[in-house]
């Protein structure tokens, strides 16, 4: 293990930027998409970050950077003292081992024709020689830890319920005893009630098994249930970050408030008393962002210098919390 | 009298697979300017509630079984072909979850808006064209002249919704059917566009049903709700009464499994268990095998909504015999 004062993960200025092409023969190139423009943070072992931010944010795309799914434009990602950016093949591949990904639709995530203790046997063999005779009990004792009953092992895909299914996928994640875990919109395609058990189900795993998380969804709700700190995106780059308690109770980004201010709280009275921040218009498009700080256009608090200077993440008080705003003193009174 | 009124409405569709009773004796009213939420999981019925009452559920392989749905004096469900369709899209409009789908992609926004004018109304073009404009404006759309020669794809998601409530709202109707209208959209776009609703609504004076899967939204957007589980109302009351004096333990746990309420740490509430299978219904209340307060009757008894105060309707067995408070 490496030293604790030496982050897990690290990312440091990570830019995953994809060319808007036209025409099919003599191709022009339009521009870019920034989907990932500069992205620097760090995770300890162990510790869950909720990535928040709206569709075309680029959480997604920041997801499968980390993970080497898609390789970046510039930037670096170190895993435990690693860096996996330089790795190529052979090596990429074993390194694989340590992180891995479970993905929104759990209906297109595992292959229909295999059973589940094939696609369990399959993740374990990929990357550790495991003896035939120990399969099955590794494949119980995994079902076991995700919540799903012996007799699984033997079904296919179709014959479970979403929520049944994204316990397979967790569990074919865990099949290769990752120490990070990329979890991206895990339980947005699932009903409310069993949201709730795949979210106590991944808080438990992570508690137990000491898995760093990076938890991404839209639904900050669902975030400030199971993250530490919670990072929010917004056209490609991080415009807050803190604890989970802090950036939920006192937001100090405007988009952060906006977008605190417009989760449905299932509670009349305090729906009826509460202010809702109204954003104008809708998020713009990343092939043609706005100067300055992207979030300007539809920003309550923007004045001239906000179209003219980009800002950068700078701290606030002594909780370790960041944002970039640069009126963000002014509009948070310390 | 009532603006709408449902009564013992049955649906099932017929597949190959078996029976599937979609909805089974739902029951509700809804007077002018009202707003109704209802609410449910996947396969509860919601959806196909207010797809029969529009005659839109396809037949075969769905068929209405049982049940009357009045509106003003004509029911929806037993009329003509041609009665029907001078309501819908008149004085009843409905909007869906994705927006796409229910836009012709080849056809200019301005076309499509000034359809149902010309349908219903029998207008002119160029007055048509005048109502549009004015609509679009008034559904927050700006440069409207402009927008009217456009295609659905260059909007984006929250403005095609924009697109779709003026569609539906420019006949001016006395109810609109919303079937999950924000659920595609981003949280800060979905605050506009039910800000927006609310607003029409007040203009109008339109009741309004909302469909959704989120007690979030129907808390604050709803006077009356009604709980659907398993193609039954479990639930109904005004909005205040079901949130502060629940009668169903579905709908308490469905309201406690929500993560806004609760902070980090503790472990989530959740309900146990999946919801029932729709091709093999079990005998007695569909909710008993996930239910904490669930006892031998429940397995065995048939429901039925009953009020248990004042406008508050509980189809849960154990509060209609022993008053258990959930």
């Amino acid at each position: 293990m490496s030293p604790s004062a030496e982050p897990f993960l690290e990312v440091r200025n990570l830019k995953t930027h994809f060319p808007v092409e036209k025409g099919f023969l003599f191709k022009r190139r339009l521009g870019d998409v920034k989907a990932v423009d500069g992205v620097s943070f760090s995770l300890r072992q162990g510790e869950t970050l909720g990535l928040v931010g709206e569709s075309g944010c680029g959480k997604s795309t920041l997801g499968r950077t980390i993970l080497q799914l898609v390789r970046p434009t510039a930037g670096a990602v170190i895993l435990e003292g690693r860096l996996l950016t330089a790795l190529r093949g052979a090596s990429l591949r074993e390194a694989r081992s340590a992180f891995q990904m479970v993905f929104q639709d759990p209906y297109a995530s595992l292959n229909p024709r295999m059973t589940v203790s094939d696609a369990l046997a399959e993740a374990m063999q990929a990357h550790a020689k495991v003896p035939r005779r120990e399969l099955p009990g590794r494949i119980g004792a995994l079902l076991e830890k995700v919540g799903l009953s012996p007799q699984a092992r033997r079904k296919y895909p179709h014959e479970f319920s979403g929520g049944q299914r994204q316990r397979i996928a967790i569990a074919r994640a865990l099949a290769v005893a990752p120490k990070l875990l990329v979890a991206d919109e895990p339980v947005s395609a699932l009903d409310v009630s069993i949201q709730a058990q795949i979210i106590n189900l991944l808080a438990r795993l992570s508690r137990e098994m000491g898995l760093t998380l990076l938890f991404i969804s839209h639904d900050l709700s669902v975030v400030k249930h199971i993250a530490d700190r919670i990072a929010v995106m917004y056209l490609g780059r991080i415009v807050e970050i803190g604890p989970a308690a802090a950036v939920i109770e006192q937001p100090l980004h405007p988009y952060t408030k906006a977008l605190i201010s417009a989760i449905p709280i299932p509670d009349p009275r305090r729906e009826a008393s509460r202010a809702r921040i109204l954003l104008p218009g809708d998020p713009p498009s990343p092939l043609h962002p706005p100067g300055g700080c992207p979030f300007h256009p539809r920003c309550l608090h923007a004045i001239e210098r906000c179209a003219q200077v980009v800002p950068a993440l700078e701290p606030f008080g002594q909780s370790g919390r960041q944002a970039s705003c640069i009126r963000m003193r002014e509009i948070n009174p310390a | 009298m009532p603006l709408l009124t449902v009564e013992n409405l049955s649906a099932a569709f017929h597949t190959r697979n078996g029976v599937v009773r979609a909805v089974q004796d739902v029951s509700f009213q809804l007077e002018r300017g009202e707003t109704l939420g209802i609410v449910g999981e996947s396969g509860s019925g919601k959806s196909v509630t207010c797809y029969a009452i529009l005659g839109l559920v396809p037949q075969p392989p769905g068929r209405i079984e049982a049940g009357r749905a009045l509106f003003g004096g004509v029911d929806l469900l037993a009329c003509s072909h041609r009665q029907l369709n001078r309501i819908r899209g008149r004085r009843i409009s409905m909007i869906f979850q994705d927006a796409m789908t229910s836009l012709n992609p080849f056809l200019r926004i301005g076309e499509q808006l000034i359809e149902p004018l010309m349908i219903h109304e029998k207008i002119a073009r160029s007055a048509a064209t005048d109502r549009a404009l004015v609509m679009l404006d008034e559904a927050g759309i700006s440069e409207a002249e402009h927008r009217l020669k456009m295609y659905p794809h260059e909007f984006s998601g929250g403005m095609r919704q924009r697109v779709m409530i003026a569609m539906a709202l420019i006949t001016k109707p006395d109810l609109l059917i919303a079937d999950e209208p924000t659920t595609a959209l981003d949280v800060t776009v979905q605050a506009q566009i039910l800000e927006l609703i609310r607003k029409m609504q007040n203009e109008l004076g339109m009741a309004v049903i909302l469909v959704s899967h989120d007690l979030g939204i129907v808390s604050g957007f709803c006077n009356r709700v009604l709980v659907m589980y398993a193609g039954r109302v479990m639930e109904s009351a005004r909005t205040d009464d079901l949130f502060y004096h629940t009668k169903h333990p579905y709908t308490r746990g469905l309201r406690n499994s929500i993560p806004a309420l609760q902070m980090k740490g503790a472990e989530l509430h959740t309900i146990p268990g999946q919801p029932p299978d729709p091709h093999h219904p079990l005998p007695g209340c569909p909710f008993a095998p996930r239910c904490a307060h669930a006892v031998e009757y429940c397995a065995r008894e048939e429901i039925v909504m009953l009020e248990a105060a004042p406008q508050h309707g509980t189809a849960c067995l154990r509060v209609q015999k022993e008053n258990l408070s959930i």
